[in-house]
């Protein structure tokens, strides 16, 4: 087995303007936002961005590198509507394809399987259809039984991505990655859609770690579908990532509340050490 | 229309009423997972199990499935409970920032959705939710901003929508009620247009046009929303929510 280590920043040295790139967790939790904070170092941008959005689409769209978002939202959770997407949309600087929270699984389902689409029930009748005049319907060949007639669904399409960044708990040197939370969220989806995964996780262990302590079930991502292993401890700051850490509720009210020039030029202007001790000494000036 | 005075218990207040109207959603409901979004709602649901619909599923809001004390009876993560939306054996109850007249919904955005002048969630579950199961609305604050002729983005699929796009749409389509702080409206109209079902005391049925709007089919007798019986103002008060956390989201 190869050993896949690399830095955040290695990571996204591999990564290049124009792609389309997967971002895995779910709104403002466990969110690879410590692979989000090197892209913000890169000068990648004029990115497609396919995420169940948190603030990895906030920043990224405050920065600018988002050309066009694929999303069913973007929340922090706990604070409802994410400031830096809402600017983006009301400002017109984001194209966005509106779908679905199902549709978008069965859009990366579909990417992981190859298929060109899925037929999904979900956004027929809808102004999904509206205001994505690109999405098609297919008729099903079979007629239903209690109609006598064939349904049409939505086919929705692959989202196939040139990149995944996903974050985990555990995850050894050859890209086995390890959920240790209550949900694994769509993170091997998004690995398995994408041409090259990225996984981050909080801790790298041997492999036989993995089971000492916790179920095989666990192992929610296998390493033929990972290219790279990043240790980024409290990676997934300041979204959750149960049971390591909870999500820094006063830090993402700050985030929300601070005008994303101030918020960049104090915690994102030095390296992934710089912003951690840039957090820990707002937390002491809060006490 | 008549409507007779008021029969509101004393000390019974506004927000407890509309736990009552959330709860009767989930009435003969069965064996479903009930998925209430807001905090009324969620009293609501864990009242139906408390007392009428005992079969009912409960999560922790994350994703474990949860008895009436929190013990986990069951795993149910997003990748599962989006199966189980389509599966149908659910009654979910949503929120609305704007809402019509046949039962369209948008939560995603105000104006045009080109170029929004207020950007709201996205779409979320709302057509996948709309198309697969029964889904009711929750709207804390009833005013003619929520309650619009149209609404700007479609996400959660009304009835007329659903009929112009087919039978695909409306084999498991179903808007059992839209509650609000005011009353209990459901589209038991023949062509499944928004009425008011009941007012909860206290409110008239001039007070729910003036903040409508929309034209609202109404019975010539509307009733009141049903007194809570003593024991489900217990439930209510000393089990599910002591702290009172219902008189913040709705006042009186």
């Amino acid at each position: 087995m190869g050993d896949k280590t690399m830095t955040a920043d290695e990571a996204v040295s591999r990564l290049e303007s124009g792609m389309t790139l997967g971002i895995g967790g779910w709104g403002s939790r466990r969110k690879p936002m410590a692979l989000v904070r090197a892209l913000l170092r890169s000068t990648v941008t004029d990115l497609t961005v396919v995420s169940y959005g948190g603030p990895d689409v906030g920043m990224l769209a405050a920065a600018g590198r988002i050309r066009k978002l694929v999303a069913p939202f973007a929340t922090l959770d706990s604070i409802p509507l994410e400031p830096h997407f809402r600017a983006a949309r009301e400002s017109g600087s984001l194209e966005l394809m509106e779908i679905d929270e199902a549709m978008f699984m069965w859009g990366l389902r579909a990417a992981a399987n190859r298929l060109p689409f899925l037929p999904v029930r979900a956004g027929i009748g809808s102004d999904v259809m509206r205001v994505n005049p690109g999405l098609r319907t297919v008729t099903s060949p079979y007629e239903d039984e209690s109609t006598g007639l064939p349904e049409t669904f939505v086919a929705m399409p692959a989202l196939r991505l040139d990149a995944a960044l996903v974050h985990v708990n555990r995850a050894d040197r050859a890209g086995n990655g390890q959920y240790l939370g209550p949900d694994p969220y769509f993170d091997d989806l998004f690995c398995e859609a994408a041409a090259t995964a990225y996984v981050s996780c909080e801790r790298i262990v041997d492999t036989a770690e993995l089971t000492k302590a916790a179920p095989p079930q666990t192992l929610l991502i296998k390493r033929l579908s990972v290219t790279g292993v990043v240790e980024a401890p409290s990676g997934a700051h300041f979204t959750s990532c149960a049971p390591d850490h909870d999500r820094d509720e006063a830090f993402q009210r700050l985030y929300a509340s601070m005008p994303w020039p101030e918020f960049a030029a104090r915690f994102l202007s030095g390296d992934e050490q710089a912003y951690r001790t840039a957090v820990e000494a707002w937390h002491e000036e809060q006490r | 229309m008549s409507v007779s005075t008021s029969t509101a218990l004393s000390g019974v207040t506004r927000a407890e009423y509309c736990v009552i109207a959330c709860a009767e959603a989930w009435r003969d409901n069965g064996e479903v997972l009930a998925s209430p979004m807001g905090l009324i709602p969620s009293v609501g649901a864990r009242l139906a199990r408390h007392t009428f619909s005992p079969d009912l599923l409960l999560t922790d809001g994350e994703a474990m499935l949860v008895g009436p004390d929190g013990t986990p009876e069951g795993w149910l993560p997003y990748r599962q409970h989006l199966a189980l939306v389509t599966g149908g054996r659910r009654h979910v109850m949503m929120g609305a920032s704007q809402i019509d007249r046949f039962g369209n919904q948008n939560i995603s955005c105000v104006g045009d959705w080109e170029r929004p002048t207020r950007q709201l969630l996205g779409v979320r579950g709302a057509p996948v939710n709309t198309l697969n199961n029964p889904v009711s609305y929750w709207v804390p604050k009833h005013s003619k901003r929520v309650f619009v002729e149209k609404v700007d983005m479609i996400g959660g699929v009304g009835y007329d929508s659903a009929a112009a796009a087919g039978p695909t749409a409306t084999r498991f389509h179903r808007i059992p009620r839209v509650v609000s702080n005011l009353g209990v409206f459901d589209f038991t109209t023949p062509d499944h247009s928004m009425r008011l079902a009941s007012l909860h005391p206290g409110v008239t049925v001039e007070e729910v046009f003036a903040a409508t709007g929309f034209e609202l089919a109404v019975a010539d007798e509307v009733p009141y929303t049903r007194d809570p019986s003593a024991a489900e103002l217990a439930s209510i008060r000393e089990v599910i929510d002591p702290r009172g956390l219902r008189d913040r989201e709705v006042r009186g």
